[in-house]
């Protein structure tokens, strides 16, 4: 039984035609990444299966009572309201101190409680972001673009940590990227979208499918068989991941 | 200073703190979301209220808190269908406002006075009015105790409120409800174009002494009860119009913590050298 099931998406913004006729099923803990080119309708995609964009055509079927995580690209918050990271996870429920503790440890945020949210970096309010996914525990979490503006160490070291999070929770993960190379390897499935999905399958099958190469070029397979290298050497991830910034 | 403690002074003292109050909550999401020309846009629309009101010889009560509820479901519906929302509410303000002027310009018989409506007679508070002004401030402040969390979160962003389950369009009428309602109970004490001053500058005054939100809300109510009050004294004392007298206090408030503010950001930047 799938987590959710699209069928026949088609999503239309500002009289645009962004998604059509996409199909997509995910299952419980696996890990799909979406990539394609900007304005390929991604981010769309994400928010068409919360329910923040209507569909054009087709459908979404949630499995009944499924728990949804969402972690979006940036936060549209107005620099105006003053709100420390503890007041943000307490939305929309308030939630305990040790709860709380727990959720920012795993999503590597422990000790911004008191710090406002508007003040942090990309990369911490990202996994500030993430820990209030966490806190709904969700059976399948939604990530946009979620290493944007990180560096290379940081971003793989943040899908890492998603990659653990899964085989702790057995979550599913849905992510949107454009970082070809860092994502690949973390994924069960990879779905190429430019509108309509291109092409889909494991990392390497997409890596060398002609539709794939028309959308991205040639040029990252270099890049992607690197990182596929540093992955297969799993005694030597910790340091290689480690090297912050 | 006995005109202190005259019972008109007592009935205004009260019903300002009404209003600063329920304003206080309201005024700090407008702040947030970014809708101050919406403030502005419903509480202009209460001059054509007004005018309606008298020419059907209904309470004025009714008449403005009809067009205003009008208002804000006209502008809500509107929103985001091609005419720029900054646009659409300056067009909303400037046109109600005119065209309530003209309607009661046609009103037959009764001489009204204009500078009571435009900006508010709180001296002749009656005790009708207090009763409206705060069973209307409690009915807000219950809302806002109710809801807070879910407008919050639809403040914050809101694709994360409708992943939680929450409706952020179903928030955002309930806070532009909320304003329509403001702004009728509360045109006896400031009038209709001083109603939005009410409700941004204590809110915005709060901004630099608050670290969370329900702290800026809180700061909001005390530089919004202490401006009511100085204004009052103000007006009683020095024979200054009450309710300009009331939005100079809040905008000296707001000039005071921002400076405050800015000076001390500059001494930590200095110290941090």
């Amino acid at each position: 039984m799938s987590l959710i099931r699209v069928r026949g998406l088609s999503v239309s913004l500002g009289g645009r035609r962004v998604l059509d006729g996409v199909d997509l099923a995910i299952a419980p803990g696996e890990i799909v990444t979406i990539v394609g080119p900007n304005g390929s309708g991604k981010s769309t995609l994400l928010r068409a299966i919360i329910g923040a964009v209507p569909a054009a055509a087709g459908t979404i079927e949630r499995q009944g009572g499924l728990r949804l995580g969402y972690v979006p690209q940036k936060l549209a918050l107005d620099a105006s309201m003053p709100l420390k990271v503890r007041h943000f996870l307490d939305l929309p429920r308030p939630v305990s101190p040790g709860e709380r503790a727990r959720a920012l440890d795993e999503a590597g945020a422990g000790g911004l409680e008191e710090r406002q949210l508007a003040a942090l970096s990309g990369g911490q309010l990202q996994r500030v972001l993430l820990a209030r996914a966490l806190l709904g525990r969700p059976q399948l979490l939604l990530l946009d673009e979620a290493t944007q503006g990180l560096d290379q160490p940081a971003a793989a070291s943040f899908y890492r940590r998603i990659e653990t999070l899964r085989n702790r929770t057995g979550a599913a993960i849905l992510m949107v990227s454009h970082e070809l190379h860092v994502v690949m390897s973390a994924s069960d499935r990879v779905i190429c979208l430019n509108g309509h999905v291109c092409c889909a399958g494991k990392p390497e099958q997409v890596a060398s499918a002609p539709e794939y190469r028309a959308l991205f070029g040639t040029g990252t397979g270099g890049a992607l068989a690197l990182y596929r290298h540093e992955h297969d050497h799993a005694h030597d991830h910790d340091r290689h991941g480690e090297q912050a910034p | 200073m006995s005109l202190l403690l005259a019972p008109f002074m007592l009935r205004a003292a009260l019903a300002a703190l009404g209003v600063a109050l329920a304003a206080a909550p309201l005024g700090a999401f407008v702040v947030w979301r970014r809708m101050a020309y919406f403030g502005d846009a419903i509480s202009h629309g209460a001059m054509l209220g007004v005018a309606l009101a008298l020419a059907a010889s209904l309470p004025v009560f009714w008449g403005v808190l009809a067009v205003t509820l009008v208002l804000a479901l006209a502008v809500a519906a509107l929103a985001g269908r091609g005419v720029p929302v900054d646009t659409l509410l300056g067009v909303a303000a400037h046109g109600a406002l005119a065209l309530g002027l003209v309607a009661v310009s046609f009103v037959p018989g009764v001489r009204i006075d204009l500078m009571a409506y435009l900006f508010g007679d709180v001296l002749a508070v009656g005790g009708a009015d207090l009763a409206l002004i705060w069973a209307g401030a409690a009915l807000l402040l219950g809302l806002a105790a109710w809801r807070w969390r879910a407008l919050l979160l639809s403040a914050v962003d809101e694709d994360l409120a409708i992943a939680s389950g929450l409706s952020p369009r179903r928030e955002r009428l309930t806070l532009m409800l909320a304003l329509a309602l403001l702004v009728a109970f509360s045109l006896k004490v400031v009038g209709a174009l001083l109603v939005s001053a009410l409700l941004i500058l204590p809110a915005a005054a709060a901004r630099p002494l608050a670290r969370g939100p329900g702290w800026m809300v809180a700061a909001a109510m005390a530089i919004g009860a202490a401006s009511a009050l100085g204004g009052l004294a103000l007006a009683a004392l020095a024979d200054s119009p009450a309710a300009p007298s009331i939005v100079s206090l809040a905008a000296l408030a707001f000039l005071l913590t921002h400076g405050l503010a800015s000076l001390r950001h500059r001494g930590d930047c200095q110290r941090g050298q």
